[in-house]
């Protein structure tokens, strides 16, 4: 028990020299330092450590109250907030009585470890450096290195094939995926419940959100249709108009985000994403925020029942560019 | 006192077996500085544990597949309409499963926590300098650490494939897609297909709590054992070198203290998871391509990305006839400079006018203007980035176009961290000279004399500040001691040994305005004479009487408890001998 705890406990060397004279009071970082206490009477200090010590079994207490209202929330059915709060509880009981026991029972600071320098002593070094390429090192015949080199480095590459399989070899190459869309001549127009839209649906003061038939669920589809006045258009619509009813992508050129606002009257769509705007009437150009190319259009026509037809895919590829985009 | 003796036995058994007495007891007596900054990482690390302990509640619960599923359940709103199963487990975790909402916002909650943490401890290594040698390596994992843990938790809040994140996602892949060359490629094999792919959450699930998860946990492990290798560094202070760390102990203090913050970590996290709703999928619904939540923000930690996409105005750009998106300069080159920097900073420093030495106390950043500066400035930068992602909700609450709203920000975030960074400069110029320990303490005076921007050397009148500047305090003990020699028994800095009763040795450190005490007991005296040569180099050395009376206080209440249990202990003992001689007795 005295190796761990070397110092005399009950302070009966009063007299020793060291005593008063290591004064070892000054050493602790704040007023609530237990090395401090020691400078002062000690019923002084008895007193402290027993309020610290209430503190402490106080706030354990706590934590325990709190762990058990948690068990009870859960075990009467739950209840989000009351479950976070009881288990707030009990760990911050815990965590105050540990900080308390921290500041007030347990040395802090004053301490020091030395700090040797990095560097090892220069044989140790030299000793080292030759068992890596002694007389007897593999490193020395370079040739073979080399070849070990050049056989690991193919196989580093051959490992590198089989990344290919991220992208499942029946799917469609990336550059023509991304051109192409299942738009084509033929293809109606259908509403997200999949009904085909009449010329006559085509609202004059929103956009209606169109997919070609039977490819729903398709990322690059999303087109929406909207009816302006032909007189307005400053620049002809790259899929031409029907009556004033205009085809055009929904998703935004910049990053993809459909382009869902429509600001009526103005007759601009705004991406909720960045920011961009389109002017409907100047073939759907960006006029502000980030996108640099206008939204494709969407050739239309109608068909023998009088719905709304695709005559081709979009004038351009949809949504974000690529390298490969002419 | 039976804990005592279950200690005592427990760690004889483990050392009978390992033969770890010494590794355990240089541990226990390891020494970690005061300084509250120190603790950013620890923030960091328990927050990690919180991330796992409920990621594992949340896996046990969530289906990572966009096979679509109808979902049933409590959550009336929603109650039979045919979702992704990623989104309907979602959904039911959230509402279905006992304490699974709680888990669920605890998990997103101490998310935000975790990379608080990480870019303030980042803050606090750059502008002290602990990132110089021999600190390099784990400024490295530390800054591979920032990037995976914006990526994992980018693709955390992704999987549940709500209508938020999946608008994040698309905006993700229109970065990758802008990459120039290998863009297609890339996010083709990434996401597995044209977006959406089936096989995006799959992918991403597995990143998110495998392989992301267990390359943090490896790099965590490399980051503390390197820190425990190379131990500490510190502020500079009285008594302070570059040869030794100031503070306090492992066991106790430090222990009690650390675990406090650790339950302090999981208290404020269950709190917010509990009272402060977080990501509320169920509000936002399924996601669709034809469909954007409006306002949509990110999570803090990779807004700056989203707003340097709104910030930038159209951008692209034809090389020999090929395209370069707009998305590719703010979302791939700033993200991979901004990295990258991190990445070299150390290096650059070190080419541009560091000294190569290796250095254990800390720079004050005021220490080094030309640091701080430049880091103020890019912060600023960055914070205006981070502004930016709320531009459309700025532009709500203030009832102004957010188009000029957008235009204002464009000019603060080229111009702001000009005057940022110049202020830093400046402030540090006129903190040095002025030698006040605070941006409180900088007077008029010391801000006019940085104007004249006069050579450094010229701090003549500047005498206070040896008093707070790493250099000359920590020249101060050894030449002071040089000086008045052994002989000087009060006042000047010198070295006091002592034999313990039991026989070790110990020393301190003992200066006019501080005692340090080594912190371990040593076998010989020769080891303490060594072991304080190296942290204080050639200081008179004395052999004193053993200070006592210390851990009197200190053991008090302990003592108390022990000596009511050794009461009780002893009684019983008594008992027990009284009643077996009486059976010895009666046999006879």
């Amino acid at each position: 028990m005295n190796r761990s705890q070397p110092e005399p406990r009950d302070g009966s060397a009063p007299t020793s020299p060291s005593r008063h004279d290591g004064d070892v009071g000054e050493v602790g970082k704040g007023p609530t330092s237990p090395r401090r206490a020691a400078a002062s009477p000690p019923a002084e200090t008895l007193r402290r450590e027993r309020a610290a010590s209430r503190v402490v079994a106080a706030a354990f207490a706590v934590s325990a109250l709190g762990a058990a209202g948690f068990a009870t929330v859960y075990a009467t059915g739950g209840q989000t907030q009351l479950e976070g709060l009881s288990l707030a509880v009990a760990f911050a009981g815990i965590a105050l009585g540990l900080g308390v026991w921290a500041r007030r029972l347990l040395p802090g600071g004053g301490h020091v470890e030395e700090h040797e320098p990095f560097d090892s002593p220069p044989a140790e070094v030299r000793l080292t450096a030759d068992e890596l390429t002694g007389t007897e090192s593999p490193l020395r015949r370079r040739g073979l290195v080399a070849a070990l080199g050049l056989a690991v480095g193919a196989l580093g590459a051959a490992a590198l094939f089989p990344l290919r399989s991220l992208l499942p070899f029946d799917r469609e190459r990336p550059v023509h995926a991304l051109r192409t869309t299942p738009w084509a001549p033929g293809v109606r127009l259908v509403r997200a419940d999949g009904t085909p839209v009449r010329p006559a649906d085509v609202p004059a003061e929103t956009v209606l959100t169109v997919f070609p038939e039977g490819h729903r669920d398709r990322g690059d589809v999303p087109a929406f249709a909207v009816r302006l006045d032909p007189a307005r258009f400053t620049a002809p619509p790259p899929g031409g108009d029907l009556d004033g009813i205009v085809v055009y992508s929904l998703l935004c050129t910049h990053a993809g985000c459909p382009v869902a606002l429509y600001l009526k009257g103005t007759a601009r769509v705004l991406c909720p994403c960045h920011q961009s705007n389109f002017d409907l009437l100047a073939a759907a150009r960006p006029i502000a925020g980030p996108a640099g190319r206008a939204l494709p259009g969407l050739p239309i026509t109608v068909d023998a029942d009088g719905y709304l037809t695709a005559t081709g895919d979009f004038t351009a590829p949809p949504g974000p560019g690529f390298w490969s985009l002419k | 006192m039976i804990t005592r003796w279950l200690v005592r036995r427990l760690a004889r058994t483990v050392d009978d077996r390992l033969r770890i007495a010494p590794v355990v007891r240089r541990a226990l007596v390891k020494v970690f500085p005061d300084h509250w900054s120190f603790m950013l990482g620890e923030l960091a690390l328990y927050s990690f544990v919180v991330l796992v302990l409920t990621g594992v509640f949340l896996t046990l619960f969530f289906e990572p597949s966009t096979a679509e599923t109808t979902y049933t359940g409590a959550y009336e709103a929603l109650d039979g309409s045919r979702t992704s199963a990623a989104y309907a487990s979602t959904v039911r975790l959230s509402f279905d499963v006992r304490a699974g909402l709680l888990m669920r916002q605890t998990h997103h909650w101490s998310a935000l926590l975790f990379v608080a943490a990480i870019v303030l401890h980042l803050l606090r290594i750059f502008f002290t300098g602990a990132f110089r040698k021999p600190r390099e390596i784990n400024w490295l994992i530390g800054v591979t650490m920032l990037a995976l843990a914006l990526f994992n938790g980018f693709t955390g809040y992704s999987i549940p494939d709500d209508l938020l994140s999946g608008t994040g996602l698309r905006i993700l892949y229109s970065v990758t897609q802008s990459v120039p060359l290998v863009g297609e490629w890339l996010v083709f094999l990434a996401f597995g297909g044209e977006f959406p792919a089936a096989e995006t959450v799959p992918r991403m699930f597995v990143a998110h709590v495998l392989l992301v998860p267990a390359v943090l946990t490896a790099l965590i492990a490399a980051h503390l054992g390197i820190l425990v290798r190379q131990k500490h560094s510190q502020f500079p202070g009285p008594g302070r070198t570059e040869n030794n760390v100031v503070g306090s102990r492992f066991w106790p203090g430090y222990t009690a203290r650390t675990l406090a913050l650790f339950a302090w970590v999981f208290a404020v996290t269950f709190a917010l998871g509990g009272l402060v709703q977080i990501n509320p999928v169920w509000i936002y619904g399924p996601f669709d391509p034809a469909q954007a939540s409006s306002p949509a923000q990110p999570d803090w930690y990779v807004a700056w990305g989203d707003g340097a996409l709104r910030l930038l105005p159209a951008a692209d750009f034809r090389v020999f006839g090929h395209l370069v998106p707009s998305p590719f300069l703010p979302g791939a080159v700033l993200g991979g400079v901004a990295f990258a920097g991190l990445y070299l900073w150390p290096f650059l420093e070190r080419w541009r006018g560091g000294d190569g030495l290796s250095h254990q106390l800390l720079d004050p950043p005021r220490r080094h203007p030309a640091r701080l500066g430049f880091g103020v400035a890019v912060l600023a930068f960055f914070v205006v980035l981070l502004v930016a992602a709320a531009d459309d909700i700025i532009a709500k609450v203030l009832r102004v176009p957010v188009l000029d709203v957008l235009s204002i920000l464009r000019v603060l975030a080229l111009v702001l961290p000009v005057p940022a960074g110049v202020v830093g400069y400046l402030l540090a110029r006129a903190l040095l000279r002025g030698g006040g320990r605070g941006i409180g303490d900088v007077t008029r005076r010391d801000v006019r004399s940085v104007r004249r921007l006069a050579t450094v050397g010229s701090r003549g009148d500047v005498e206070e500040e040896s008093s707070t500047e790493g250099g000359p305090s920590t020249e101060q003990p050894r030449s002071t001691g040089a000086a008045t020699g052994p002989a000087a028994g009060d006042g000047g800095p010198r070295i006091e040994l002592w034999r313990e009763r039991d026989g070790t040795w110990r020393w301190r450190y003992r200066a006019d305005e501080v005692t340090l005490t080594g912190n371990q007991g040593y076998l010989s005296r020769p080891e303490a004479e060594r072991a304080a040569d190296t942290a204080y180099g050639n200081l008179p050395m004395l052999e004193v009487e053993p200070p006592g009376g210390r851990a009197a206080v200190v053991a008090g209440a302990v003592e108390r408890a022990g000596r009511a249990a050794g009461r009780v202990g002893g009684s019983l003992a008594l008992l027990v001998l009284a009643y077996r001689r009486r059976r010895r007795d009666r046999r006879r």
